[in-house]
């Protein structure tokens, strides 16, 4: 995927470029398909243990008046402030956006405040339940030709706010319109283990020359330490035998230990280069 | 030549053995940070969080200066970006932040509305009085603008008795679940008008109109069968704060719509950020309001039945308010 296509500046006051990435159309998709099935599993879960409770209490002479308002007020609740309760705390995300490793943050880089979360949440409400509730009034009430074409209308009419994110770079849906919010693809990395430096422990054992390792450049580098971190036998092998016949090496010795040693010796080159600023972006480039 | 590369790859690996340390640190933090309040911190660590934070910022530049390995940047990346949105996205704890939404910001954010709430109010005094009028001149209207299972029964048929027992007796038995069903039932409706208006005001509008409009067919009812008083006085007891609401959630709406179609000096999309804060703040405070307005017509207006006490509460209900909003805005000179 084209990086810049996502990948928005934030410098911090300490004058560091943070390179945000913003989430996909899809991940977002993703993310509210997650919290709204959720959702709704929530509310029917609620709703059975209302039942219940509303059965036991008929059971013992009540009039179940209680469990009646625990229920409104409970689905009132859930339906509107799921979302704005999860936004507003710490990691500013819902459980589906946790998932995927997604967060909201104020587009100006400050603090995300209360009122934002509360106007980007409430412009749910024509972008998801207006589009939904003209779904379901043509499915019940249509009596004739003429409701059919103006429940369609109308369908038609709520779907710019529901598809607003597919017309715009940054993928604001209405409410970030409204909140001045963005919602960003940062999710939790671990620190993975040093190719470079397993890879010089194995390099004892090779010795790769000059015009060996000037083969290739970033790009190249880059590719193949997804290779080397996949772990994927059947790939290594490929790639392996392809650096093996475009360098001229021909001792069969097994690939992974091969690949990160020539790795280790090619960043090490690069990483030279680029400290003496010559960069070698790929191996076309001279 | 052997010993130059050799250097090369001590020094990359350095940089990494050395600071990798504070990097799982500042992680181990956040991740404590993030999953549950501040107060799991202790105060070295919150000392502590800042500087490693600056740190690891200054090893995600070198890193990108120095350093080919992808993953080591992305997660430094990611790491920092934790740490910044923690370091700058300060937060009040909950009880300071309700403390100054109830104290200044409701009020300031109704103050600020005000153009808009005199707008909205009058599309609604425009649905009433129009409706009014129409009824008064062809009943006929009233089925038109009323749907039967609103009207309940009080249709233009029905007999001045019939009317005035709807007004003095409890339509509900459960008058709390009655109360419960109009407050999270007006407060839906009002939420959905506030987001309507993002489509430029205009049906945030109708719905302010139409909403005025089966008001005043009731009261041409009423007023019909010689009701005018009794009527008032069953409408108004929670109708001063609950059309009080309507009118700020239509006033909200109708911000956010007039600034997207008239940003003036600002871009777009600064004004519609601007207006939705505003806007979201004073929809927290309709929500408030109804959930009164919820009270007073489910216990309020089934319990008292004096005509005069129901007048008594409306007007003390909208003093209150207006008050609560204007007040603090007079007596520092501004709107």
């Amino acid at each position: 995927m084209d990086q810049s296509a996502v990948q928005r500046t934030l410098i911090t006051p300490e004058g560091v470029d943070l390179r945000l990435k913003l989430a996909t159309a899809g991940q977002r998709a993703g993310a509210f398909a997650i919290d709204f099935g959720l959702l709704i599993f929530i509310i029917i879960i609620f709703t059975l243990l209302v039942v219940w409770a509303g059965v036991a209490d008929f059971g013992s002479g009540g009039d179940g008046e209680v469990v009646t308002i625990i229920w409104l007020l409970g689905y009132f609740l859930l339906r509107n402030f799921y979302f704005i309760v999860f936004e507003m705390g710490r990691r500013s995300a819902t459980l589906g956006k946790r998932i995927l490793g997604l967060r909201v943050v104020a587009r100006d880089g400050g603090r995300l405040t209360a009122d934002a979360v509360i106007a980007r949440n409430l412009m749910r409400e024509i972008e998801i339940y207006l589009p939904l509730s003209f779904l379901f009034s043509s499915g019940l009430e249509t009596s004739g030709a003429a409701d059919g074409i103006l429940v369609l209308t109308g369908f038609l009419w709520s779907l710019v706010f529901l598809l607003f994110p597919l017309f715009n770079k940054d993928r604001l849906r209405i409410g970030d319109i409204v909140a001045g919010t963005w919602v960003l693809h940062a999710p939790r990395r671990k620190l993975e283990h040093d190719l470079a430096s397993s890879g010089h422990e194995r390099l004892e054992r090779y010795d790769f020359s000059e015009e060996q390792l000037a083969v290739y450049g970033e790009y190249e580098l880059k590719t193949l330490e997804r290779v080397l971190r996949s772990d994927n036998n059947e790939t290594l092998a490929g790639v392996a035998n392809t650096i093996r016949a475009k360098i001229g090496w021909e001792h069969g010795d097994d690939d992974y230990d091969f690949l990160n040693a020539y790795y280790a010796a090619l960043s090490a080159r690069l990483e030279r280069g680029m400290l003496f600023g010559n960069r070698r972006m790929s191996k076309y480039d001279e | 030549m052997r010993r130059i590369e050799n250097q090369a790859i001590f020094s990359s690996r350095n940089f990494r053995a050395e600071r990798e340390e504070d990097w799982q640190r500042l992680e181990a933090l956040l991740k404590r940070a993030e999953g549950g309040s501040v107060r799991r911190l202790s105060d070295a660590d919150l000392v502590e969080l800042p500087v490693l934070y600056r740190s690891a910022l200054s090893s995600l530049s070198v890193a990108r200066e120095t350093t080919l390995d992808q993953s080591l940047i992305n997660y430094l990346e990611g790491l920092c970006t934790r740490a910044y949105f923690f370091v700058y996205g300060v937060r009040t704890s909950l009880g300071s932040r309700l403390a100054s939404f109830f104290a200044r910001d409701w009020p300031a954010a109704v103050r600020g509305l005000w153009l808009e709430t005199l707008m909205s109010f009058a599309l609604l005094l425009a649905g009433i009085v129009t409706a009014y009028l129409l009824v008064m001149n062809d009943p006929a209207w009233f089925d038109a603008i009323l749907p039967a299972d609103l009207a309940n029964g009080r249709d233009m048929s029905a007999s001045a008795e019939d009317l005035r027992s709807t007004l003095y007796t409890p339509d509900q038995d459960a008058l709390a679940v009655f109360a419960t069903y109009l407050f999270t039932h007006n407060a839906q409706i009002s939420i959905f008008a506030f987001a309507l208006g993002f489509a430029f005001g205009v049906p945030t509008a109708l719905l302010l109109v139409y909403n005025g409009a089966v008001a005043g067919a009731f009261i041409a009812l009423f007023v019909d069968r010689g009701l005018g008083f009794e009527m008032g006085g069953w409408l108004l007891i929670h109708g001063t704060t609950e059309f009080f609401a309507i009118v700020l959630a239509g006033a909200a709406g109708l911000r956010i719509g007039t600034r997207v179609v008239f940003p003036g000096a600002q871009s777009r999309l600064a004004a519609a950020r601007e207006s939705g804060k505003t806007a979201a703040c004073a929809m927290v405070g309709v929500v408030v309001m109804l959930l009164a307005a919820g009270l007073l017509e489910g216990f309020g207006r089934q319990l008292i039945t004096h005509d005069l006490t129901r007048y008594g509460i409306a007007a003390t209900m909208f003093l209150l308010w207006c008050a609560y909003f204007y007040l603090p805005g007079l007596v520092r000179g501004q709107r």
